[in-house]
């Protein structure tokens, strides 16, 4: 119980005085040696895609990558929205971009969403769209290719799920492969 | 319609606001104190630092980032016991990890207003309610519909920022190691510290990969802990102290949420932030003008990609800096003299103790065995979070 003795030390006051807090183990929790209560929330979302997204959701359906054009600052916004937040006005136009583009930046990851180990790690990637601004982009995981091999700059191209099996889902696209030379 | 102007009139305050007390818990990955008893002792130490009963606080400002950790929604109200605010004007901020100097700031609106004379400004976060890994909330930061199906973890954003980053600087991991190694050995001099070890390069370049370039000695960890700080007006400050600190400029920023919009290798949110904060505090030549600065360190290259930001170093120079040691604690320009996140612990937005607080010790020449070597008149701290969008930044300095 050294710590609630330090409650009424006097502060020097030349140096942040004490410095207070008790540590434990995650073990300390898993034998019962401090007081908790376990809790594990059950919460199902479910998210609407909204006007833009959904529309862009039911093009990769078709295979297509869809964009919006502002005709004040000129750039073709990808992913696509319904008003240019630069301007903040709404958009002009739809268009498609095509499905390649460039790997900006890229990461291979060890590490599932809870960070656990994965057994192969997946190479994930910044890649601008040919065909939209520069620089404007999506997240979305490589294939077809050796972590060692990838580079910033590298072109790549998008693989779809076969057209039945796909549902309107980022995941309609399952990789982006190499396409140097395409 | 044009709407008319009046130029001169911005950064108007209705007093001057100085800082007169700070307090930190220790920083733990686990600790046995709920949020609320955190946060009791963090603002009870920054109360007695500053010579002040609860009753002198006018407003309280709470500050603590996202409620999935807690496992508590209204985690502002649940938080208010603790850190004094009942029966007070009371408010919580939240930017994410930006929160450690977001929270600062308010506290600076509710003195430079006029509306308060002393603001306890505290921050809590604990974040190993989130059992068995708080990396399990982390996840709900993505995009739901764009982002969430592929499956990310919260150090990809990181991990491709630090790859564009190195890649457009031309700069190789050995160099940002060093700020881990740096960090780490100053925050044993630090008594919260969590993480606070002589490591070496090679460590850092050998250690477990998570997302490469990401690797386990680049990060900072998840704790729990809590800080606190007084922020008063100068009449009340005059009272308690011949050493205030005062706030000089304040400055916040955040950049487009389509962050795969973005060219991430520079933190425009950070030099927006900066640019508000240094025209408050008439700084034109900050790499000159600063003494001392704690930018926002929860991964290796941030601190070096934050200074960039904040005009301490040119765009893709920060490194060269650290190697020839001029961000040491003994150097011309020390950078995270307290360990920063790397090396003390990274409670998100209770990391104002070793940003906003650090500073302040600095500048009153209280920070004990982490005292830098030089003279300091002007420090600024920094903070960055959200979906690495926004940037916080508070000059502070022993000169009104």
């Amino acid at each position: 119980m050294k710590m609630d003795m330090d409650m009424d030390v006097n502060i020097k006051k030349n140096y942040p005085s004490y410095v207070r807090g008790r540590e434990i183990k995650a073990e300390d929790i898993e034998e019962g040696r401090v007081s908790y209560n376990l809790h594990k929330p059950n919460i199902i979302y479910s998210f609407t895609a909204g006007q833009a997204i959904s529309k862009f959701l039911n093009g990769l359906k078709e295979g297509k990558l869809l964009a919006t054009e502002c005709y004040s600052c000129n750039r073709t916004l990808f992913p696509p929205r319904i008003f240019c937040e630069v301007c903040f006005r709404p958009i002009d136009k739809w268009c498609e971009v095509k499905d390649s583009g460039v790997v900006e930046t890229f990461s291979i990851s060890y590490i599932d969403p809870d960070a656990k180990p994965l057994e192969k790690p997946i190479i994930v990637a910044v890649i601008s769209i040919d065909g939209a601004s520069p620089k404007m982009g999506i997240m979305h995981i490589l294939g077809e290719v050796e972590p060692e091999d990838v580079y910033i700059g590298m072109r790549v191209r998008a693989v779809w799920k076969p057209e039945s099996e796909r549902e309107g889902s980022i995941t309609d696209i399952m990789y982006w492969k190499p396409a140097e030379g395409d | 319609m044009n709407v008319e102007r009046i130029k001169g009139l911005k950064f108007h305050k209705k007093q001057d606001v100085a800082i007169v007390g700070a307090g930190i818990t220790t920083f733990k990955r686990r600790l046995n104190e709920t949020g609320k008893e955190l946060s009791y002792y963090a603002a009870k130490q920054a109360l007695d630092e500053a010579g002040l009963s609860i009753k002198d606080v006018d407003m309280v400002v709470m500050g603590s980032a996202p409620d999935a950790f807690d496992g508590v929604h209204m985690k502002g109200e649940y938080l208010l016991d603790g850190s004094g605010g009942s029966d007070k004007p009371y408010m919580r901020v939240f930017v994410g990890g930006g929160t450690g100097v977001f929270a600062p700031i308010a506290g600076y609106w509710h003195v430079a207003s006029g509306l308060a004379d002393v603001c306890l400004v505290v921050c809590e976060e604990k974040m190993s309610s989130c059992y068995p890994h708080p990396q399990s909330a982390f996840k709900y930061i993505w995009d739901p519909i764009l982002e969430r199906p592929l499956k990310p973890n919260l150090i990809w954003i990181f991990a491709l920022e630090m790859r564009r980053y190195m890649y457009v600087n031309n700069i190789k991991h050995e160099d940002i190691a060093l700020v881990s190694v740096k960090n780490k050995a100053n925050a044993l001099d630090h008594p919260s510290a969590q993480l606070a070890a002589r490591i070496t390069v090679e460590d850092v370049l050998n250690s477990e990969p998570m997302a490469l370039p990401v690797r386990r000695l680049d990060v900072s960890p998840p704790s729990d802990g809590a800080s606190a700080i007084m922020m008063v007006a100068s009449h009340i400050a005059r009272q308690l102290t011949d050493e205030p600190v005062w706030v000089n400029g304040v400055g916040w920023a955040l950049d487009t949420t389509w962050w795969t919009n973005r060219d991430l290798y520079f933190p425009r949110y950070v030099a927006e932030a900066a640019r508000m904060a240094y025209k408050m505090a008439h700084i034109t030549n900050p790499r000159k003008e600063v003494d001392v600065a704690e930018p926002y360190d929860p991964f290796d290259y941030k601190e070096l990609h934050h200074m960039e930001g904040l005009g301490l170093a040119k765009k893709g120079e920060a490194h060269i800096l650290t190697r020839e040691g001029i961000t040491a604690r003994d150097g011309d320009l020390p950078i995270c003299p307290s360990g920063g996140l790397l090396g003390v612990g990274n409670p998100i937005a209770a990391t104002m103790g070793v940003k906003v607080a650090e500073i302040y010790w600095q500048l009153a020449y209280r920070a004990g065995k982490r005292q830098v070597a030089k003279e300091v008149t002007t420090g600024i701290a920094q903070a960055w979070g959200d979906l690495m969008q926004i940037g916080t930044v508070m000059v502070l300095s022993n000169k009104r």
